[in-house]
C-alpha cells in the first residue's frame, strides 16, 4: 500500500549541469517515445535519485504498513477473516521485497534501505503513523486505504523505470483482492449489528483525515515537480489521484449509510470536480517530520526486528554456514 | 468405529495446528528477514487452514461450528500439547519448534493416509503435500543455522535444549490408544515417536548441534487433556477478542 505523498528532493537548479547533454536529450527522448528504462542504461544521477528515494518510500511503507494491520490478524473474528488478513498482510511483505529488489537495481542495498528507515532518514506512508484501535480500522485499511494505493499505483506503473513498473503490475493485482477483500468486511460492517455499524462508522470518522492527506499535499502547495512529471517518475499529480479516488469511492461509502466527516464533501456537477474542506497540511507536516501519534512505535518495532533477527543474518553470511540446496 | 476415539484424535491435532499457526502469524512484519516473514506467514495459513478442515471434520460429528470450536472455548478445553503454545521467543526458539515440530507432524499424516476412517485418511494425502513443504523449510534452516556462527550454534543448542521435552509431549499417549490401534484408524503415538526420534536424530547430525539423551528427558504431558501453561489462556483472549463482541455476528 503506498499513497502519493511522495517525499520528493528540492531540486537545485544546476541539478543537471553535469550531465551530458547529448545523453540527456536522447534519455528524454526515449522517455518521450514512451520506453523503459533498464537498470544498466544511462540516466541522469538526478533521475537515479528521485526513484531510488521514491521506490524505497514506497517499500518502507509496504513494511510498517503490515504493522497496523498485523496487529488484527491475532484477533480476526473467525476462519475466513483469520485466513485472508494473514494472506493480505504477507502480501504485504511480499511487496517490500519486491520493491526494494527494484530499488537495488539502481545501485542502494536493501540493508542500506532499512537501515536508513530505522533511523528515520527515510520516509514511508505517512497514514500508517495513526493507530488501527479496533476491527473496523482493519477494515477500512483493507478497503479504502488499499484502494487509494491502486490509484496511485496504477498511475505509476505507466512510469518510466522498468523494474519500479513490473513491480507495481504485480502488486496492483495483488492488492486488487485486497480491496475485494476489504469491501467484503466493510458491507459485513456496515449491514451487520447495531455495534458493527457503529465500530465502522467511528473508524470512517477516525480514518477520513488521514486518507485525505494520503495522496499528498494539494498541488499548489507542493514541491515543483514538473520535470519529474516529463521524466515520467511521477505520473499524476496529488490532486488528480484525490479525485480519482473521491470520484469512485465516496458514493461505495454512502450507498452503504455510513457517513463521511465533511460537510463540504460534494461533487460539483458542473465542475465535475469533488469539493471538499482542505486537508490540515500542517498536521501533514508535522506527522511526516515524526510528530504522529504512532510515529515513534512503528520505528521501535521495525528497530527491534532488525536488532533480533542480526544473528540470523550474520550466521547465513558467514563463510562455513553450509549452503543448502533447496529441494524445491 | 469408535467415535469418542477418533474426535480425540482428530481434536489434538486441530488444536496443534490451530495454536502454532496462530503463533507462525505472530512473526508477520517481525521477521529476521523479510523471506522469513513471509514463509512464517504462508506456514500459519496452512496450519490455520489444515485445523478448520479438522474442525469441519468434528462437526461432522456432531460438534458445533468450526468458529465456535475454536473462538469460544476456554484455555482447559483445548487439547493441543504445551508445545505450540509457548511463546514465539527469539527466532532460534521458532526454528527449533517448527523443526521439531513439523518433522512429527508430516510423518503423522503420512501414517494416517493409511487410516481405516476415511474423512481424515483422505484430509491427511491432501495436507501432507503442505506439511512436506513446511519439514523441508525447517530443515533448511537447521542445517544452516546449526552450523554457521558460534552464536547461531549456541543459540539452537539452547532453544533445542529448552524445547525438546515440550515436544515429547507431542506424543502423549491418548486413553483409546489401544482401540485406535485395533481398529487400523492411527499406528498410535509410540510408533510415530519412534519414527520422528530417527528424523530428528538423522537431521541434528548433520549440524554441530548436541542432542540431548532421550532417556534423560521428562515430557511435558497434559496438553492433551486440557492442562496448559500460563501462555495459553493469553493467547485464546486475544484470538477471540472480536469474535466475542458479538459472537452471533457475521463479521
Amino acid at each position: 500500500m503506498y499513497g502519493g505523498g511522495n517525499v520528493f528532493e528540492r531540486m537545485k537548479a544546476t541539478a543537471l549541469v553535469d550531465e551530458d547533454p547529448r545523453k540527456l536529450a536522447e534519455f528524454e527522448a526515449r522517455i518521450e517515445r514512451g520506453e523503459k528504462i533498464e537498470p544498466k542504461d544511462w540516466m541522469p544521477q538526478l533521475y537515479r535519485k528521485q526513484l531510488i528515494r521514491m521506490i524505497e518510500q514506497h517499500a518502507h511503507s509496504e513494511i510498517i504498513g503490515a504493522l497496523p494491520e498485523g496487529t488484527w490478524i491475532t484477533r480476526a473474528p473467525g476462519f475466513k477473516r483469520k485466513l485472508a488478513l494473514m494472506a493480505k498482510v504477507q502480501d504485504e511483505v511480499g511487496h517490500a521485497q519486491l520493491l526494494y529488489a527494484a530499488a537495488e537495481t539502481l545501485g542502494k542495498s536493501r540493508e542500506k534501505m532499512i537501515d536508513d528507515l530505522i533511523t528515520g532518514k527515510s520516509k514511508y506512508s505517512n497514514i500508517f503513523n495513526y493507530p488501527a484501535f479496533t476491527w473496523a480500522d482493519s477494515c477500512f485499511i483493507s478497503w479504502l486505504v488499499d484502494a487509494g494505493a491502486i490509484v496511485n499505483q496504477l498511475a505509476n506503473a505507466k512510469g518510466s523505470y522498468g523494474p519500479y513498473c513490473r513491480a507495481l503490475e504485480r502488486i496492483c493485482a495483488e492488492e486488487s483482492f485486497h480491496l475485494k477483500y476489504g469491501h467484503h468486511c466493510v458491507i459485513h460492517m456496515a449491514t451487520g449489528s447495531k455495534k458493527q455499524r457503529e465500530m465502522m462508522q467511528a473508524a470512517i470518522n477516525r480514518w477520513w483525515p488521514p486518507m485525505m492527506h494520503f495522496f499528498g499535499p494539494s498541488d499548489t502547495i507542493s514541491v515543483h515537480s514538473e520535470i519529474l512529471m516529463k521524466w515520467k517518475v511521477k505520473m499524476a499529480s496529488n490532486d488528480a489521484c484525490r479525485q480519482q479516488f473521491l470520484d469512485m469511492y465516496v458514493p461505495k461509502i454512502w450507498e452503504l449509510g455510513l457517513t463521511i466527516p465533511d460537510k463540504n464533501l460534494q461533487k460539483n456537477n458542473e465542475t465535475g470536480q469533488w469539493e471538499y474542506t482542505e486537508p490540515d497540511w500542517d498536521e501533514f507536516k508535522r506527522v511526516i517530520n515524526g510528530d504522529g501519534p504512532c510515529n515513534k512505535e512503528r520505528l521501535a518495532v521495525r528497530r527491534t526486528a532488525e536488532e533480533r533477527g542480526r544473528w540470523v543474518r550474520e550466521a547465513l553470511l558467514a563463510p562455513k554456514t553450509k549452503y543448502i540446496t533447496p529441494l524445491a | 468405529m469408535n467415535t469418542e476415539a477418533i474426535k480425540e484424535l482428530v481434536y489434538k491435532m486441530a488444536d496443534d495446528l490451530l495454536i502454532l499457526g496462530h503463533r507462525n502469524s505472530e512473526w508477520t512484519g517481525f521477521g529476521p528477514l523479510l523471506e522469513e516473514d513471509i514463509a512464517f506467514s504462508s506456514m500459519a495459513q496452512d496450519k490455520v487452514g489444515q485445523s478448520w478442515q479438522m474442525y469441519k471434520i468434528l462437526h461432522e460429528l456432531g460438534d458445533s461450528e468450526p468458529d465456535t470450536v475454536a473462538f469460544m472455548r476456554n484455555a482447559n478445553q483445548f487439547h493441543n500439547a504445551q508445545f505450540v503454545e509457548l511463546p514465539n521467543g527469539e527466532y532460534d526458539f521458532s526454528l527449533i519448534r517448527h523443526f521439531l515440530f513439523d518433522s512429527a507432524a508430516l510423518l503423522r499424516y503420512q501414517m494416517l493416509t493409511e487410516s481405516s476412517y476415511t474423512p481424515l485418511a483422505n484430509l491427511t494425502k491432501k495436507i501432507k503435500g503442505e506439511a512436506k513443504y513446511h519439514s523441508m523449510h525447517a530443515k533448511i534452516w537447521m542445517k544452516q543455522l546449526g552450523s554457521a556462527t558460534e552464536e547461531s550454534i549456541q543459540r539452537l543448542q539452547n532453544a533445542l535444549d529448552e524445547a525438546m521435552p515440550y515436544a515429547l509431549g507431542l506424543f502423549e499417549p491418548s486413553p483409546y490408544e489401544a482401540h485406535l490401534i485395533k481398529d487400523k484408524i492411527f499406528a498410535g503415538e509410540e510408533a510415530l515417536q519412534i519414527l520422528w526420534q530417527k528424523e530428528v536424530e538423522s537431521i541434528i547430525e548433520e549440524t554441530q548441534l548436541i542432542l540431548p539423551d532421550w532417556n534423560s528427558l521428562i515430557p511435558a504431558l497434559g496438553g492433551r487433556n486440557g492442562q496448559h501453561t500460563e501462555h495459553l489462556q493469553p493467547l485464546l483472549d486475544e484470538m477471540s477478542e472480536v469474535f466475542k463482541v458479538d459472537p452471533s455476528a457475521d463479521w
